[in-house]
């Protein structure tokens, strides 16, 4: 018998300690609850409120209406950010995938020095996207990185230049991400290829079915709850990039080449001074996530609903 | 005609020995149950037989046809695993014609075949579910629809009945039994379960530590256990071990010792005769050969030896009641019919029935003939 139950026999009705206790967890918990309430929907809400306002330098409370959220898409460096974020989000993504899959399934075949593999594979998840972005900045750079190498070897004619180039940097920022991003991605495709059941794969095997029928029709589909996750991570890192870019083209360049959302939404409040502008922006933002988290979500419940439905 | 046969098996992984040396052949349409306990070596035995693990030495042939060297799906062979392996993503339809896919069969005779499985178990319900909706014996079900279509000429099953609730386990192992009565498949049944063994079998290999102990019908298996791990793992529960000497020089008596007291003796059924130097002798003798002496009953008295024996434990199963006893010192049970069942505390006369009884050789284990 604890003691709060002692006293609690005593007094009449739950004694102060008896009380405590049971609002331990409240108390322990309110604070980051209370935090995240304020950061997530206030900061969102008090950012929405501002985009529908005419503030410029500080807030102001001027009701504009949706003004902003027409204007900005005839801005030219909104919609190169834009597309710059489609463009990027499709082919990194899909290749990040597509390697990440591929690395999974070669270390799977029991390689030796697997163990190797795996961190050599993984390592860039564990730099970040800043040191990322600064090391490949060097390498591309044509003064220091690849181009001078292979000149210093006796190519003089080799150009490698990519993030001078306006039309090819935004590729030099797709292929620095995935090259970041599909140790990650095999990360997790190998430990949903570790979790096909062996049995199946030997059923697979005395069906006839070679190797890339196999991992066609048997295993990949077993794991296609892995891609949709991975393909919506990837893609909520798309969303955000900034610090790739900042790190990698100095911000967007060459020009507004490589800007995107993010940048963008940095460049007009804390540059220009354009906070509603930059409001809106980030509301755009905001919204993209949402598109991509919230059905993702809603799917997860889904699914876990039907299987405690069936068992 | 033998369908399978296996001949000096060998399998190692790195230093250790899993098979050492198995011996063993099923006729045409025969089912051969491999049974034994855990980590025995039959499972990776059927691996080997399906191709699935590779062989260190010695030679499998399916129909005579050497196959040490061929892929599993050349082997002309059909499994049912023990996780049942379905593929979840697909229907109960494409699970079954995964393996005439990659055959390429014709779109025809692929409906042909499904429609003949699934009539054949009674699964037609079921072809445009996927696995995850169906039962336990569903998915049992599908999984030997799968093996069927094949028309193999050979039938694995690696312990199907295992994940099953006990109460499903019996139907559908009296459904394997008709089921194979109907397509009078050669099939390769392992199981850790006697029962099982005993039940569908029509030849029983007993498998314990890599090596084939005794390759029998069932009634031989049970009747005559080969050695004393055979006849203390068929049957449940156990046989009784009781370590004894012969008792005379014509070898028609067993001498028990007990403890302070004068040694038990017992009357063999049939006199053991030149057994020389190795006098010591494990009788070994069945639950449901011990039966309550009754003077009238026993027709042929030299069948059976006396001994009185204290009752120690009374478990009723219903339709039968297990009584430990103490006999010359050592605990062992009877079978007996409930309305005869003595109660704790009672001392018993007890007659066992030594033309059934079997004897062991104390050194080798092995069954004196």
């Amino acid at each position: 018998m604890t003691e709060a139950t002692i006293l609690a026999e005593h007094g009449s009705g739950p004694s102060l300690r008896e009380r405590l206790q049971h609002a331990m967890p409240f108390i322990v918990l309110a604070p980051s609850l209370l935090a995240s309430f304020i950061y997530v929907f206030v900061f969102t809400i008090w950012t929405f409120y501002i985009s529908l306002s005419d503030s410029s330098l500080l807030p102001t409370y001027h009701f504009v209406g949706f003004e902003h959220y027409v204007s900005i898409w005839a801005n030219k460096r909104w919609t190169i950010a834009y597309s710059n974020l489609l463009l990027y989000s499709v082919l990194y993504v899909s290749l990040a995938i597509l390697i990440g899959l591929g690395l999974a399934i070669a270390i799977d075949q029991r390689v030796r020095g697997e163990a190797i593999w795996r961190t050599i594979f993984l390592y860039p998840l564990a730099v970040s996207f800043a040191v990322t972005g600064t090391v490949w900045a060097w390498l591309y750079s044509p003064n220091a990185g690849i181009e001078f190498f292979v000149r210093s070897l006796g190519w003089t004619d080799f150009t490698f230049r990519l993030t001078t180039d306006r039309n090819l940097a935004i590729y030099a920022v797709i292929a620095t991400g995935i090259w970041q991003s599909s140790g990650f991605a095999m990360a997790l495709f190998l430990a949903g290829l570790r979790s096909v059941d062996p049995d199946l794969l030997k059923a697979a095997q005395i069906d006839g079915a070679g190797p890339f029928r196999t991992y066609r029709k048997v295993i990949i589909p077993t794991i296609a709850p892995i891609f949709i996750a991975v393909a919506v991570v990837l893609l909520q890192f798309a969303i955000r990039t900034f610090d790739l870019v900042a790190a990698l083209t100095n911000n967007g360049g060459p020009g507004i080449a490589t800007t995107f959302p993010a940048t963008y939404v940095y460049d007009l409040m804390f540059q220009r001074g354009q906070i509603a502008e930059g409001a809106t922006a980030a509301i755009l933002m905001l919204g993209a996530l949402a598109f991509v988290l919230v059905p993702y979500s809603l799917w997860l419940v889904w699914r876990r609903r039907r299987e405690s439905a069936h068992g | 005609m033998s369908s399978l046969t296996i001949s000096k098996l060998r399998k190692s992984f790195g230093p250790v020995e899993v098979l050492k040396g198995v011996d063993l052949e099923a006729r045409t349409g025969e089912f051969v149950a491999l049974v034994g306990p855990s980590g025995c070596g039959k499972s990776t035995l059927l691996a080997m037989i399906a191709g699935l693990e590779t062989i260190s030495s010695g030679e499998i042939r399916i129909d005579g046809r050497l196959v040490n060297s061929v892929a599993p799906k050349d082997r002309d062979i059909a499994m049912v695993f023990q996780s049942y392996a379905l593929y979840p993503t697909m229907t109960v339809r494409q699970n079954i014609t995964f393996g005439m896919e990659s055959r390429h069969v014709p779109r025809a005779v692929q409906d042909e075949a499904v429609k003949r499985v699934a009539a054949l178990l009674q699964i037609e319900p079921l072809l445009q579910r996927k696995p995850g909706q169906l039962s336990g014996g569903q998915r049992q079900r599908v999984a030997m629809g799968r093996a069927l279509v094949r028309d193999p000429k050979l039938f694995l099953f690696d312990e199907p009945l295992s994940n099953l609730d006990a109460k499903l386990r019996v139907e559908m192992r009296s459904e394997i039994k008709r089921l194979h009565q109907r397509v009078g498949k050669t099939t390769i049944y392992v199981t850790h379960d006697q029962v099982e063994a005993m039940t569908l079998a029509s030849r029983i290999a007993v498998m314990h530590k890599g090596e084939l102990q005794q390759f029998d019908v069932p009634r031989m298996v049970y009747d005559r256990p080969a050695n004393m791990f055979v006849a203390g793992f068929m049957g449940s529960p156990s046989m009784n071990f009781l370590s004894a000497e012969i008792g005379d020089e014509q070898g028609s008596t067993l001498k028990l010792a007990n403890g302070d007291d004068a040694p038990l003796t017992l009357g063999l059924a049939s006199p053991l005769a030149g057994r020389g130097a190795s006098r010591n002798i494990i009788l070994g003798v069945r639950p449901e050969h011990i039966s309550l002496h009754h003077p009238e009953r026993v027709a042929d008295k030299r069948a059976y030896a006396l001994a009185s024996a204290p009752v120690e434990i009374v478990e009723p199963t219903g339709a039968e009641t297990m009584v430990g006893l103490r006999l010359a010192g050592r605990e062992i049970t009877a079978r007996f019919e409930p309305h005869e069942a003595p109660e704790v505390g009672q001392t018993v006369t007890l007659a066992l029935d030594m033309s059934k009884a079997c004897l062991f050789d104390a050194q080798t284990e092995r069954l004196i003939n």
